[in-house]
């Protein structure tokens, strides 16, 4: 009888993390035998995405990939007296606008957090998305972050003194904010999130366009089929621009191999010393070609 | 004389900040027309991010010893162009091309690295792909 009861307590316990590590694993189970072997499953995101493109096409250096600051008009933000004030007291060692070597302030090379959203918008590469039936998180390779995105039918928060109100309750801003997930359809998840770190502690990317603690961010990330994603984002963010603006187009991701092994890609205070002595001061001395705003 | 240390000193106050701020570069500090190749041996490899860095003793036309440092991309990005931790050993014997930095001090971007055993890495095949259609 013993025995029975530890069989029984071990079937339950190996079961209840099944969910987690793969919950869209019983419908494509059942699927296989009557859809295509390439189709989308239903509601199912997990997996290890890279850039379709290549892992080129996920940096951005230059900023957002939908809107680069590449000294095209079309591709400024619609930016507030505010926000253009804020843009401007930002020295991005890239782009139209980069400043020398020796000036720029990016909070990226202190080894702060990039945050949310520039986490979508720098060194996007392998991303590995699991879930349950309670949340989905995504695991960036660069700065080896995470996110967690609510999908249990809970409401997004609302913005309140800073943060966000929760169950009444003021709660702190994140750099990494507070996200919640809807399906709009069987392979389209639409991502909420806000109550993120506003300016001077995150850049919405590497161009330094800024944000602000008003930023609503929307995700839609669609399943074309088994092996394509296409991730779109708009930002919302009144007090930086004038009217949202789609900052990632479809930008397009690839499935990997299941057994693919994800790198660590960090900032390291101590390395980026020895490579400022060594490399970055010296290259960026008298000589270098001046740019700037 | 007193006026003009102080004045100095004060120029020195107000720079040395943004010096401490000086880092990683952006492509400005690169001339990105002009490739040049050289032959040197290995005296460290750094296996690091943001960037990597080879560091290689070039013997000049005069026989003197020149130490140049090639970066490359970083860990990530060179492993999946067949890069590793593994792939430079001090004394190895390579040959480097590189787009030098601008101001003239012996640094620059490594394009390509020919290894020992006639090998050669390319420094970007970690970054391009196919494109999605």
């Amino acid at each position: 009888m013993k025995n029975r009861l530890l069989a029984l307590f071990a079937f339950i316990v190996l079961f209840s993390f099944v969910p987690f590590a793969n919950a869209a694993t019983p419908r494509q189970q059942t699927s296989k035998t009557t859809k295509s072997a390439t189709q989308a499953p239903r509601h199912g995101l997990s997996g290890t995405w890279a850039p379709a493109n290549g892992a080129g096409d996920g940096i951005q250096a230059n900023g957002v990939k939908a809107m680069p600051n590449d000294g095209k008009p079309e591709h400024q933000p619609p930016y507030t007296a505010y926000g253009l004030q804020a843009f401007k007291s930002h020295h991005a060692l890239e782009g139209a606008d980069a400043v020398l070597p020796g000036f720029y302030d990016d909070p990226r090379d202190k080894c702060e957090p990039l945050g949310f959203p520039r986490m979508n918008f720098y060194n996007l590469r392998e991303t590995q998305i699991l879930q349950n039936e309670y949340k989905t998180a995504m695991l960036y390779e660069y700065g080896t972050a995470w996110r967690v995105i609510w999908t249990d039918g809970r409401p997004l928060p609302k913005l309140a003194q800073g943060g966000v109100l929760i169950n009444g309750e003021v709660k702190e801003p994140r750099y990494y904010g507070y996200s919640v997930g809807k399906w709009l359809d069987d392979t389209t998840l639409q991502i909420d999130t806000i109550g993120m770190m506003g300016e001077d502690r995150v850049w919405l990317d590497t161009a330094g366009r800024p944000i602000s603690d008003q930023l609503h961010v929307v995700e839609i990330l669609h399943r074309v089929d088994r092996d394509r994603l296409e991730w779109s984002v708009t930002i919302d963010d009144p007090k930086m621009y004038t009217r949202p603006w789609v900052a990632m187009d479809k930008f397009p991701m690839k499935l990997e191999d299941p057994h693919t092994d994800v790198m660590e890609q960090y900032c390291s205070p101590i390395e980026m010393e020895k490579y400022n002595t060594l490399f970055g001061n010296p290259a960026s001395g008298p000589g270098s070609r001046p740019q700037g705003k | 004389m007193k006026r003009e240390v102080i004045a100095l000193s004060a120029l020195l106050m107000c720079i040395s900040p943004f010096v401490s701020l000086s880092a990683h570069h952006g492509t400005a500090a690169f001339d990105n027309e002009k490739k040049i190749t050289l032959k040197g041996t290995v005296t460290e490899w750094f296996w690091s991010n943001p960037h990597c860095l080879l560091r290689f003793d070039v013997k000049g036309d005069d026989s003197q010893i020149v130490h140049w440092i090639g970066e490359t991309q970083n860990p990530v990005t060179m492993v999946n162009g067949g890069w590793s931790k593994a792939s430079f050993k001090v004394g190895d014997e390579v040959t480097v091309t590189l787009n030098p930095v601008k101001n003239g001090l012996p640094l620059g971007r490594i394009l390509t690295a020919e290894l020992p055993s006639g090998k050669t890495l390319d420094a970007n095949a970690g970054i391009r792909g196919n494109v999605y259609k």
